[in-house]
């Protein structure tokens, strides 16, 4: 990698100092607890099994690279190997064994970032039986992982990864004052969402604001605006409380653990700062309050999620360091969405703010690049001078940094995950479409070779093939 | 899309309640662009005339008339004003009043399904805050069409000018008679075969009542499974006037809604029809027109499993007519009416020629909805609704740099415009920590 990891992200302190399970300080179980047998905030009971399968090196030359890290190469090459980035510059040289891909008048970027995916929650074909992301059952469920509802072979997953989006936060719905944990996958196919999860990923948790859960609980409530206040702050109340005791209990290891309340344990996890907090959340004003009800109770908020006013508080959010992970042209679907505007994402970055163009969609999210190209064009109508270099930026590195993967994935840099996409023209382009994507250094894309290409379990028999192209 | 200065409040009531612009006697010429008229070949270097909201010449040579006012176009591309052929423009904003409390005009209650007589272009509102950008981005005629149910309402075709009421905007209606026959096999629906025994049965009645209407009006028949005003709409529809525009998915469905046309002697137009790639030939052998878009390929329900984005284009290259309209993702009915155009930009990318999306977005609806002797094309004697473009109207760096409906332009800033331009620099009492 570039930098180490270890200084930039506390996260993975533990991590890199074994280079094993990510552990985090002060919670290191007795070396004879048996697994399971004590609450352990930094466990990892569903592990990744992800492991890319071994490729030949990959020579992409003659071609323009964006890399999300700096100004565009017009001619350059790149060089994948074991998963990385191995070289990248205006020459590379290619080993013997090599596959050498001529990319002239191609471009190649990073692989796409979408933070807001429920792929896998809500699967297709659709229906009840796969409409698995909302646990609508209670204001508060901090206790269920989106994980646990994740179908692999859900046939959205091969149609993202042909759109160049290469790895996803699976949320929970917004149903909830506190929806669960995310998870952050890479587009792969695979027998079980073990096999998806990005290794060393942080957790996400999923917040929510405003309609949504009044909305949904006015019967039980909340059933207002203040009622949600009360919610999340009542919440955060009992997870300070459960996280003295453990931590307490942990720095002593004397007499009984207090109990394991698997709610408690994500939030607080979220107080120690080891899980990042999402949050959706429309309206100017409500996005500040939740920012005081973070600082209340010490924990970052690192992005808000549809943020359609984000652009009425881009400076706060500059300052307090939040990103911003918003459409590029949605609004008016419902009162908290009314002020959405198309200028959105690009005043939101003019005011130093990081701008995330997310989905929540799995059709936008096949074409994050066509959306970033709108928020572009929307930003200079308004006057603001942005670069394509930094269009770019909305929909790779920025998201990668707000779900703590930047230092993996979100730029094309040595060292980093080779996740790469080839496309046939400028990305900005409406006609410009994936032409080969890399994740991992692996091929998991590549438009001239339908017969190669990653069909869901259920797409055999019944999803046609046809024509070879989706 | 030029971000006007915020205008006082006063003078923006002014301007919604009165046409922005005019059809002015003045000419108007548009010299120097490129123009795709969409009827003919693109044309340089060409000359547009505009007079009295009509165009009155266009093509090379042409003189500019004395007194006219000159746009320069050099550099610029000319096309026809798009119709976006499925919205529900004007009909909702901010959600349906118990679901968010905005207001959302789309669905008719209807009885047992059957709205026929919903007229839904009559509920739209002609300040709904979506119709300006809809314009703003080249769009300056749309179908606004019900939903829901199994017979929702007829739709209307409206231009996007400023006016105080619906009619004011009308440019045609009925143009048909909305059903669906989308993801049958609910409770809600009824099974597949049920619901042609349903559609033949209130056809049938239909028939009934237009032939017996003193005996009905006597109660001297027997029970009709419809209302009285929803058999009276129906009525152009079983004689064969007023096309039927059924969303229907599934290639086997599909087939059965071609023979159901053929058996009833009724005009069927397809909307939907994920899977019409697989039966495309019989489509155009019925000379079905399609209404379709080319950004969704999810298989999301067992009558789209074999949903695609190359089927706009398979269509076409199998003769059928196509009117290019979004139905995937980001509200293309309403708050992004005006991304007709990137929905035509991905039929490119997914096997259409350009001229044919640019076609399927003019003149193709046009001629389906029966209005191209007025729009869709630019013709002399057409109505002057066109568009002058940066560059390339499908790429999303283009901007529609003015956009003429009858001929004449419109100033009024969207909401939209007014709130970029009030945070573009902070109002002063909004600053602070």
């Amino acid at each position: 990698m570039t930098r180490p990891v270890c200084v930039l992200i506390p996260l993975f302190v533990a991590a890199c100092a074994s280079g094993g399970a990510v552990e985090r300080p002060g919670s290191a179980p007795a070396p004879d607890a048996p697994p399971g047998a004590i609450s352990r905030p930094n466990a990892d009971p569903f592990p990744s099994t992800y492991a890319p399968p071994a490729a030949r090196p990959t020579v992409i030359r003659n071609v323009v690279i964006h890399t999300a890290a700096g100004p565009r190469i017009p001619s350059g090459a790149i060089l994948l190997r074991d998963g990385k980035v191995a070289a990248i510059g205006a020459t590379v040289d290619a080993p013997a064994d090599a596959v050498v891909i001529d990319g002239r008048g191609r471009h190649v970027t990073p692989g796409l970032i979408d933070t807001h995916s429920h792929l896998g929650v809500y699967s297709a074909p659709g229906g009840p039986a796969l409409s698995d992301g909302n646990e609508a059952t209670a204001p508060v469920t901090a206790h269920v992982w989106a994980e646990h509802s994740v179908w692999p072979q859900d046939p959205q997953f091969p149609r993202l990864v042909a759109g160049g989006t290469t790895t996803i936060q699976v949320l929970p719905g917004s149903a909830n004052l506190i929806g669960g944990r995310s998870v952050t996958l890479k587009v792969v196919p695979s027998r079980s969402v073990q096999g998806m999860k990005f290794p060393g990923a942080p957790y996400g948790l999923k917040m929510a604001c405003g309609e949504n859960p009044k909305r949904v609980y006015a019967s039980r409530g909340p059933s207002t605006r203040m009622g949600n206040v009360a919610g999340y702050r009542a919440a955060w109340i009992g997870a300070e409380r459960y996280r003295r005791q453990w931590d307490g209990w942990l720095e002593k290891r004397a007499g009984d653990p207090p109990a394991r309340d698997l709610n408690n344990e994500t939030l607080a996890e979220v107080l120690r700062g080891n899980i990042l907090v999402h949050n959706h959340c429309y309206r100017a004003d409500e996005m500040l309050q939740m920012i005081d009800i973070a600082k209340e109770f010490g924990y970052a908020i690192r992005s808000f999620h549809h943020g359609v006013e984000a652009y009425k508080i881009a400076d706060v959010l500059a300052r307090e360091g939040i990103s911003a992970s918003i459409w590029s042209d949605w609004g008016a679907f419902k009162m908290e969405s009314l002020d959405g505007i198309k200028a959105n994402v690009g005043l939101t970055h003019a005011a130093g703010a990081r701008a995330v163009v997310h989905s929540d969609d799995p059709s936008y999210a096949q074409r994050l690049n066509q959306e970033a190209a709108k928020s572009l064009a929307a930003a200079r109508a308004a006057g603001l001078a942005i670069s394509e270099d930094e269009a770019l930026r909305w929909i790779t590195i920025n998201p990668a940094w707000a779900l703590g993967v930047d230092e993996q994935v979100g730029s094309l840099e040595v060292g980093k995950h080779a996740d790469v996409v080839l496309w046939s023209g400028d990305p900005f382009s409406v006609y410009t479409r994936a032409d080969m994507v890399w994740v991992d250094g692996v091929v998991r894309f590549d438009r001239a070779d339908p017969a190669q290409r990653w069909r869901t379990d259920f797409e055999l028999g019944y999803v046609p093939t046809a024509g070879g192209d989706r | 899309m030029p971000i006007r200065t915020a205008v006082p409040a006063v003078a923006l009531a002014a301007a919604l309640l009165v046409p922005a612009g005019f059809a002015s006697a003045q000419a108007i010429a548009i010299t120097g662009g490129t123009v795709h008229p969409v009827s003919g070949p693109p044309i340089e270097n060409a000359t547009v005339v505009i007079e009295n909201g009509r165009i009155i010449a266009i093509g090379t040579g042409i003189a500019v008339p004395a007194g006219a006012r000159r746009i320069d176009a050099r550099g610029k591309w000319v096309t026809p004003g798009f119709i976006n052929a499925a919205t529900s423009l004007g009909l909702s904003e901010g959600g349906g009043p118990s679901f968010s409390g905005g207001y959302n005009d789309a669905s008719a209650r209807g009885a047992d399904g059957i709205a026929a007589s919903f007229a839904a272009w009559r509920g739209v509102n002609p300040v709904n805050t979506l119709i300006i950008p809809a314009r703003r981005e080249g769009v300056t005629s749309v179908v606004v069409a019900p939903s829901g149910g199994m017979i929702g309402g007829t739709a209307g075709l409206i231009d996007l000018v400023d006016a105080t009421s619906a009619s004011a905007m009308l440019r045609r209606a009925p143009t048909a008679m909305v059903g669906n026959f989308a993801s049958p096999g609910s409770g809600q629906t009824g099974a597949r075969a049920e619901l042609w025994a349903r559609w033949q049965a209130l056809f049938a009645d239909v028939r009934d009542y237009a032939a017996r209407r003193a005996a009905y009006e006597a109660g001297a028949t027997r029970d009709l499974g419809a209302r009285r005003a929803d058999l009276e709409a129906l009525v152009p529809v079983v004689r064969g006037e007023l096309p039927l525009l059924l969303t229907v998915n599934r290639a086997s469905d599909i087939l059965a809604a071609l023979a159901f046309a053929r058996e009833e002697g009724i005009r069927l137009w397809i909307e939907g029809g994920a899977e019409a790639w697989q039966v495309a030939t019989a489509i155009a052998e019925a000379g079905v027109p399609v209404f379709t878009g080319a950004m969704s390929n999810i298989p999301g329900g067992f009558d789209a499993l074999g949903q695609r984005q190359e089927n706009a284009a398979m269509l076409r290259a199998a003769g059928v007519t196509v009117v290019l309209v979004g139905n995937g993702p980001g509200d293309p009915e309403s708050f992004n009416v005006r991304n007709i155009r990137q929905e035509a930009g991905n039929a490119v990318a997914y096997g259409m020629a350009w001229g044919d999306a640019l076609r399927a977005i003019t003149l193709a609806p046009a001629e389906v909805l029966g209005v191209a002797d007025r729009v869709g094309s630019l013709q002399v004697g057409r109505d002057a609704n066109l568009v002058i473009w940066s560059g390339d109207p499908f790429e999303f760096a283009s901007v529609a740099e003015q956009v003429f409906v009858q001929g004449r332009t419109f100033d009024t800033p969207s909401r939209q415009e007014l709130l970029t331009e009030r945070y573009r620099t902070l109002p002063p009492d909004y600053r602070g920590p």
